[in-house]
């Protein structure tokens, strides 16, 4: 069952389309990531569902309510946690989460249940200011926040930008544990690597949809033969690989180079090396993982 | 009632802020103790010197009345006026006062003696009122003025400029702190972010409005009695018209102040901007409705202007009900008016609210 929808949403700031004729739907009780560089549009499309801006044009429909006419009842179902920490620093962790717990007309106590497996890790810390927690615990206190009225979608912009590889770990644990609740779950993250834990993803560019589907499916998708390379030269070798006539992209990719060819270009290229004075050159094919194919889709757009 | 909730954030906010409840305090304190005795206009211990060349009893009988008022500093008596003249251009003596050699002459006569009164202009309003303050004394003596005027200073008899002062300081407070803190509170709810997690929740804009402003209309109340108390303490200077009268304007006020604090707080995204906004208003404010200079020596474009300030007619409003002792009936057509200030100025900031872009 589809529980959002958007109908070619489209949302301008000056020249730049921020969304260019977006279309996405979201099942109900899924993990759904968009994933797509900055300035893809992904912020915009979360101000837009969670009623915060108007598009400029195009429809869409949260729970079969309008954004346009039935903001109010929306905002009620929805918890929303901006990329940028936004909570009083100068109250303590339970004076905030009181606070947002007010503000939907309902007690901490009443919810509890719901947040107490993330709270649990904040609750010795519960008289301290918010101002003086630590990343980690500031992101946790936040979801906490956006997650005590029991909200029936979840968004969640760019929630592990800054926080260590532990604590992202730990996040994604918790938003496993909270899609087991039953709340639909949606988040941004341009770390192609978090793609993996969702169920399904959108690659977004420039305010478009690229693809959509699960993380899987895409990497089934992609049609190329992808080789590893490496050699004594890292730097020298991605220039001149880059400059090989049959290469149709190379990139880096942690320790090595990412590299894709046209056919049957493989041998050729070990000469062409050879002649470039590289040293040590190890080439291997691998299975690609979601950053290649984001680019491999990319590359069909430009 | 979810405004509950949000006023006692807002309440702990301010509480916990290091800085802004003491200011609140130490703020009107400072203001209503130390800016009317030094903001005056009286003309004071002006620096004199006179050239006598006449040197006859009757021109010492002049140089000893100058001495003896209170607006004169007798610096030096000198016999040429290059000498006198030297000591103005170093800036030494502000006024100088020259007597010509046939004044008893003349006096005795009572004939036209010639006096001549040259004082430095440089700041205008000094060597203005300091000649005419010459002048005067120097008419009283030669007793040449046919009628005496006896002039009587209604509501103000000793031209106390700290009684003008007072009630317009209070305004000033008033629209500092009613005016710029909420719409700084705002700007900052924007500039961290929070405004946007209130935004999404249920909450009426209406309710966040007033729980934002409700804080700020006690605070203006408090300080506006703190106010009152130091300068009966102080000053000795009560209002003359009821304590009523006074805060149900101040009420009036505060609440087109804090609406103009919001309105603020609608367009600007930063703390900067809203600053800037506030000290561009409170230029005006202070200079065209009437809070120094007096509204009715303003010109005709300005005084049209002015009118459409709600500042002026609060200032009205305080000074006659402190200086004359009006009360509501004498000063309905301005209740009147400032009453559709509120209405004009609220509607427009809740309007101009957006909890959606």
């Amino acid at each position: 069952m589809e529980i959002v929808n958007t109908y070619n949403l489209v949302k301008k700031y000056g020249e730049t389309y921020a969304l260019d004729g977006l279309n996405l739907s979201i099942n109900k009780g899924e993990l759904f990531g968009l994933i797509g560089a900055d300035g893809a549009g992904k912020t915009t499309v979360f101000r837009i569902l969670t009623s915060l801006i108007l598009p400029d044009s195009g429809d869409a429909k949260i729970l079969n309510l309008d954004i346009k006419e039935d903001y109010k009842e929306i905002r009620k179902n929805i918890g929303y946690m901006p990329g940028k920490f936004s909570l009083y620093l100068d109250l303590s962790v339970y004076e905030n989460l009181k606070f947002f717990a007010s503000v939907f007309g309902i007690s901490i106590e009443e919810n509890m249940d719901i947040i107490y497996p993330i709270y649990k890790h904040l609750e010795k810390f519960k008289d301290r200011k918010a101002g003086k927690l630590s990343g980690g615990m500031k992101q946790k206190l936040a979801l906490s926040c956006a997650l005590i009225h029991k909200p029936k979608i979840l968004f969640l912009d760019e929630p592990t930008t800054g926080v260590d590889p532990v604590s992202r770990k730990e996040f994604w644990e918790m938003l496993k544990m909270l899609k087991s609740q039953g709340i639909t779950i949606i988040v941004s993250t341009p770390y192609m690597d978090e793609a993996n834990m969702c169920d399904r993803i959108a690659l977004m560019r420039k305010g478009k949809l690229m693809s959509i589907n699960s993380p899987k499916n895409i990497i089934k998708d992609f049609d190329e033969v992808l080789y590893e390379i490496k050699s004594d030269n890292m730097y020298q070798l991605l220039n001149d690989i880059r400059e090989f006539k049959k290469t149709k992209r190379a990139y880096t990719f942690g320790v090595s180079h990412h590299l894709i060819l046209e056919k049957d270009s493989k041998d050729e290229i070990l000469e062409y090396l050879k002649t470039r004075n590289h040293k040590n050159i190890f080439i291997n094919r691998v299975e690609p993982n979601i950053e290649d194919c984001y680019l491999q889709i990319e590359s069909l757009y430009e | 009632m979810k405004i509950k909730y949000l006023l006692e954030k807002e309440f702990k906010q301010f509480f916990r802020n290091a800085f802004i409840p003491k200011m609140v305090i130490i703020y009107p304190l400072l203001v209503m103790l130390v800016i009317p005795l030094i903001t005056n206009l009286d003309i004071k211990n002006l620096d004199i010197c006179i050239v006598d060349k006449d040197n006859s009893s009757s021109s010492r009988k002049l140089i000893q009345k100058i001495d003896a008022s209170n607006y004169f500093v007798l610096d030096k008596v000198v016999h040429k006026y290059s000498e006198a003249l030297e000591e103005i251009e170093n800036g030494n003596i502000d006024a100088i006062l020259e007597i010509e050699s046939d004044f008893e002459k003349h006096m005795t006569n009572g004939t036209n003696a010639n006096i001549q009164i040259s004082a430095n202009a440089v700041d205008g309003l000094k060597g203005g009122l300091g000649s005419s303050y010459l002048a005067s004394i120097i008419n009283e003596f030669s007793g040449d003025s046919l009628a005496s005027v006896s002039i009587q200073h209604k509501y103000n008899p000793l031209l106390d400029y700290k009684r003008f002062m007072i009630p317009a300081l209070i305004v000033i407070l008033l629209i500092l702190l009613c005016g710029l803190l909420p719409a700084l509170n705002i700007v900052n709810e924007k500039e961290v972010g929070t405004i946007e997690q209130l935004n999404v929740s249920p909450i009426s804009k209406l309710q966040l409005i007033l729980a934002k402003l409700i804080p700020y209309w006690i605070m203006g109340l408090v300080i506006l009695s703190i106010c009152i108390i130091i300068v009966w303490l102080v000053y000795s200077f009560v209002p003359a018209g009821s304590l009523f009268t006074i805060y149900l304007v101040s009420i009036l006020f505060i609440l087109i102040m804090s609406g103009f604090g919001i309105l603020i707080s609608n367009i600007s995204s930063s703390m900067q901007q809203a600053l800037f906004v506030v000290f561009f208003f409170m230029m005006i404010f202070m200079l065209i409705s009437g809070l120094f200079t007096p509204f009715n020596s303003m010109p005709q474009w300005a005084r049209i202007f002015s009118s459409c300030l709600p500042p002026r007619y609060f200032i009205e409003i305080m000074r006659d009900v402190y200086l004359k002792g009006s009360g509501i009936i004498d000063l309905y057509p301005k209740f009147l008016i400032l009453t559709g200030f509120v209405i004009l100025i609220n509607f427009w900031a809740i309007l101009t609210y957006r909890k959606q872009e």
